[in-house]
């Protein structure tokens, strides 16, 4: 018993020792816990926080509504409506292959487009919006909108899309939207930014270059899901902006006359103010309907755009480079005016041809004009007379006129991508290009603008209108601004040396349009208010050869690809000039029976709604 | 003598048991239990649905048995501690045999009436039949290779069963507390230390042994964002769920991380996570506080027993309940790998309940009963 005892208190110093000894190394773990608390919760407490909330919170974009565009006159042109979709939530559904087949019979799926349906199904999660049809008719929706008792989870959902209320009419000038794929994500950053499955961005025209104004912001819808992606509720919309919208200077009424003019023939009209430089109409032909790009262009109808012999995907007016014909006569004229190569009483006796080193160089005309005067020879568009000053005037002095106003370079530079230069010739540039000398020959032919120059309409619009408005330097531009200061300041620049040479051919152009002889005679207007003055031109699609020439065929007569390209430059109202256009109907045959007369009626229509315009232009100032 | 100290014991009435019940431990208890039931409330996400139920259950049923446990003589605890091991061991090696098998492993034992865990009862059961064994044996036999031998054998088997479920966390919980009552034992340290050092040695060889997805723990313990989504996905969120809990957390039923189901196992293992992420460092403490109490209640009431098999039994749980909960927060914490190991009382779970209100209820048997001595 003693023996025990005494073992017992050792046994129980012993455990007293060792408990104490547990009992510090217990403490010292819990203040490594208390700490690693304190630093986790206290001092980390913000990263953990954000980690946290980046877990609970995801955002979901929604697609931009898309800013508009207006025409001078304030109408829409390029708007938004309400497109009606079909969207189905599968998580929400009872039974999807019911569903699904119900809506196949309801809406009239091919078997195409309901394999798409379904394929999208399977790549998407249960809780994600499945889009059965992103446009349908109003008689299918309010059919489905009949039917939705027997359609548990489908929801028919009313969204914003794009739509062209003119159709073909601005399809060159504003392009139109499609889906975005990956290059317009890829190469552009504002569509990167806003990028939502289902995006809609220009493919071309100024919906591609003003991208970034038009684009606007995207709704963010703010939801807190849980650890498997699934919404739980929403924190927070934010709402987006609308894109920019954009007024252009063209006139509606204008642009649908020009469409008219070039029914069903190939070509391009433009017109011009010839202070402002604002367009106010820019027509090529054939155009296309862009609406049927917004919900994917089916096949077939690409295929016909795409196929048709008259290119409706070519924007003439800017991407054409014809040859101008005599419409280059007044550039001529005035470099060689201007050079003090001829006065206006310079004479050349036209035979119908004339021949330089064995070559011969015909006249339009076989019998020829006889004596002919600088005035006389715009008038008749006698050849022989401009062979014969560019000949005394040389390429060179030429083409730095004809680039003085204009030709040979972007009129619009970056706006449109698709823009051509065109080419006036030099002998420095035949030289770089070609490595060969230039030949006299080639002046006289560049003289009646035929040979390397090319010219597009737009620049010979240009070229008009600074001629029309005294010879000063303009901008053009389509989209009408506010900013006076944001055009340069190099704008009404005199671009004569002497202003009256700019007379002279003016005066000669009215001759060519308004008295006897002139080629554009008939398509003259004698109403002073609409009177305008210009120049006609046929533009050579193929070498004229001798046997041609003894046949002498009308131009109904001669294959359509062969036949010429018609012309016709003209500025009005003569006495107080404030537009400018320029007509080309491709394989029009001659320029004086096939271009001239549209432009008396583009005349009459523009300067008739020129008040109109100058009102909007007034009441600019008074809401300030 | 014998006689004797039975005729004293049955001077001890029904009131004074009640008089000298540990009125700091029970009411740390109980709060413990009120926590963990607005905790499970919480993970329930703000309903009365089955986990709050079932735990509701539990802690009525097994906080009776804890106090008709402290009304029966420690004497008895002492008498029945070999039995209730071998009872363990077979139900361990019944589990072994016919146990329900769950996600891999099979710990389960289907007793009709309920399912039960025996590893979680055999954290407990090794206190009992080591304190027995080491009760009368004297100081110069203990560090004898018989004694050492034979309580080895009485922690390995459990543990080898335990293993082979199998079912890593539970088994080293068996260990550290067998050791530790071979610790408070007496035996030697320098075995402590010997051990120890060739348990370092060896731990590469013991690494090579581990199953592919335990040296994925390891692994992911060091690294976690080797594969956030993977292996690393638990601790990383657990993280963040703690770290975004701040100073006074998010508020009662608040928890985002929980709510949103970031959470994984956040009924059991991940209790913690899912308290802290709601009542922040405040909070967190305030429940390490309490464990602190009822750790510090444990020994207090072990210092204050007479009898040695009471002492060694206070200590080794108090030991062990430590354990428990260090082994688990270090874990959500992210300071060591996971292995499955729930929170005393506030992880969802009967048998570790039931293990711990047992163990509870004999450390106050021993404060009712502690003028009691063994012989």
């Amino acid at each position: 018993m003693i023996n025990s005892s005494s073992d017992n208190v050792k046994k129980l110093n012993l455990i007293n020792r060792r408990m104490f000894i547990t009992g510090s190394f217990k403490i010292l773990i819990m203040i490594g816990i208390v700490s690693r608390l304190f630093f986790l919760q206290v001092k980390e407490n913000k990263r953990y926080l954000t980690l946290s909330d980046k877990n609970r919170i995801r955002e979901w974009k929604l697609a931009p509504v898309r800013g508009e565009f207006h025409d001078y006159f304030g109408n829409v042109i390029a708007g938004n409506f309400e497109a009606y979709q079909l969207h189905v939530i599968p998580e929400q559904v009872e039974n999807f292959r019911y569903v699904i087949y119900r809506l196949k019979d309801l809406l009239d799926l091919s078997d195409r487009e309901f394999k798409k349906v379904l394929k999208k199904r399977k790549e998407i999660k249960p809780w994600e919006t499945l889009i059965v049809s992103d446009n349908l008719s109003w008689k299918k929706f309010s059919k489905i909108n009949n039917h939705l008792y027997d359609l548990n989870g489908v929801k028919p959902v009313i969204s914003i899309s794009r739509n062209y209320p003119y159709n073909d009419n601005f399809t060159h000038i504003i392009g139109y939207v499609s889906q975005a794929n990956e290059d317009d994500v890829e190469n552009t950053e504002v569509i990167k930014k806003n990028f939502v499955p289902g995006l809609k961005v220009g493919k071309i025209g100024l919906e591609k270059s003003l991208e970034e104004k038009l684009i606007g912001t995207n709704d963010i819808e703010r939801y807190e899901v849980n650890a498997y992606g699934r919404r739980i509720s929403q924190l927070e919309f934010q709402k987006g902006k609308k894109g920019k919208t954009v007024k252009l200077t063209i006139d509606t009424k204008v642009q649908k006359l020009a469409g008219e003019l070039l029914k069903e023939k190939s070509g391009s009209i433009c017109v011009m103010d010839i202070y402002t430089g604002s367009i106010i109409a820019m027509q090529s032909s054939p155009s296309f309907d862009p609406n049927l790009f917004v919900f994917g262009i089916s096949k077939d109808e690409w295929e016909l755009i795409r196929n048709n012999p008259m290119k409706p995907l070519v924007n003439k007016t800017l991407q054409g480079n014809y040859s101008p014909g005599s419409t280059i006569k007044p550039i001529v004229a005035l470099s060689a005016l201007e050079n003090g190569i001829i006065d206006t009483n310079f004479t050349v006796k036209c035979t119908g041809k004339t021949e330089m080193y064995g070559q011969t160089y015909h006249c339009w005309k076989k019998e020829g004009h006889g004596f002919v005067s600088l005035r006389n020879a715009m008038k008749v568009s006698c050849d022989t007379y401009f062979y014969e000053i560019a000949r005394k005037l040389g390429v060179d002095r030429l083409s730095e006129t004809a680039k003085k106003f204009g030709l040979g370079d972007k009129v619009f530079g970056n706006l449109f991508n698709i823009e051509k230069k065109g080419l006036i010739p030099s002998t420095t540039w035949k030289k770089n290009a070609l490595g060969k000398g230039w030949l006299l020959g080639e002046t006289m032919i560049t003289g009646i603008g035929q040979g390397y120059i090319q010219t597009t309409p737009i620049q010979l619009c240009l070229m008009t209108a600074q001629i029309a408005n005294g010879g000063y330097k303009i901008y053009p531009k389509i989209i009408a601004t506010d900013k006076k200061e944001l055009e340069p300041n190099d704008k009404y620049k005199p671009l004569y040396k002497n202003s009256k040479n700019i007379r002279i051919v003016q005066d000669a152009m009215f001759g060519s349009t308004n008295e006897v002889m002139g080629t554009s005679y008939r398509s003259r207007i004698d109403n002073l208010k609409y009177q305008f003055a210009g120049k006609t031109g046929t533009s050579q699609v193929k070498k004229i050869t001798e046997k041609d020439r003894e046949l002498d065929l009308k131009t109904f007569q001669i294959p359509y690809e062969e036949r010429d390209h018609a012309l016709y430059i003209a500025f009005g109202p003569y006495k107080d000039p404030r537009y400018a256009l320029s007509i080309l109907v491709e394989h029009g045959g001659n320029g004086s029976t096939t271009a001239a007369p549209m432009a008396k009626k583009l005349f009459k229509l523009i300067i008739d709604r020129h008040p109109l315009r100058d009102s909007v232009d007034d009441k600019k100032y008074l809401e300030i | 003598m014998y006689q004797h100290s039975r005729l004293s014991n049955n001077n001890f009435n029904f009131f004074q048991k009640f008089k000298n019940f540990d009125y700091v431990l029970l009411a740390c208890i109980l709060l413990l239990g009120f926590i963990s039931l607005g905790t499970m409330y919480s993970t329930d996400g703000g309903k009365i649905l089955f986990h709050t139920k079932s735990h509701f259950t539990k802690l009525i049923v097994f906080t009776l048995m804890m106090l008709i446990i402290s009304f029966i003589n420690i004497k008895f605890w002492f008498l029945i501690g070999y039995l209730f091991y071998l009872i363990t061991v077979i139900l361990l090696v019944g589990t072994y045999l016919f146990g329900i098998e769950s996600s891999g492993s099979q710990r389960w034992i289907n007793l009709y009436f309920l399912n039960l865990q025996p590893s979680e009862l055999m954290k407990i059961c090794i206190i009992l039949c080591l304190a027995k064994y080491f009760h009368r044996m004297k100081l110069e036999n203990v560090n004898s290779i018989y004694t050492i031998f034979t309580s080895l054998i009485i922690i390995l088997l459990p543990m080898g069963l335990v293993i082979v479920q199998p079912d890593l966390g539970t088994s080293l919980l068996i260990a550290i507390t067998g050791l530790a009552v071979l610790w408070f034992a007496g035996i030697n340290h320098k075995y402590f230390i010997y051990t120890l050092l060739g348990f370092l040695i060896s731990l590469p060889f013991i690494i090579s042994f581990l199953k592919p997805y335990q040296k994925l723990r390891v692994l992911t313990f060091l690294n976690p964002d080797r594969d956030p989504l993977g292996a690393g996905y638990q601790i990383i969120q657990s993280k963040i769920a703690v770290g975004s809990g701040g100073i006074f957390g998010k508020g009662f039923l608040k928890g985002t991380q929980s709510y949103l189901e970031f959470l994984p196992e956040k009924h059991t293992d991940f209790i913690f996570t899912l308290f802290s992420e709601e009542f922040g460092f405040v909070g967190s403490a305030f429940l390490l506080i309490i464990y602190a109490l009822i750790i510090y209640r444990i020994i207090a009431i072990g210092a204050s027993s007479r009898s040695y098999f009471a002492k060694i039994f206070c200590y080794s749980f108090g030991v062990s309940i430590f354990f428990y909960i260090t082994i688990n927060m270090s874990m959500v914490l992210g300071l060591l790998p996971i292995v499955g190991s729930p929170l005393p009382i506030m992880s969802y779970g009967g048998s570790s309940m039931l293990a711990t209100m047992f163990g509870f209820g004999v450390v106050m048997s021993a404060k009712v009963h502690n003028q009691q001595a063994i012989a």
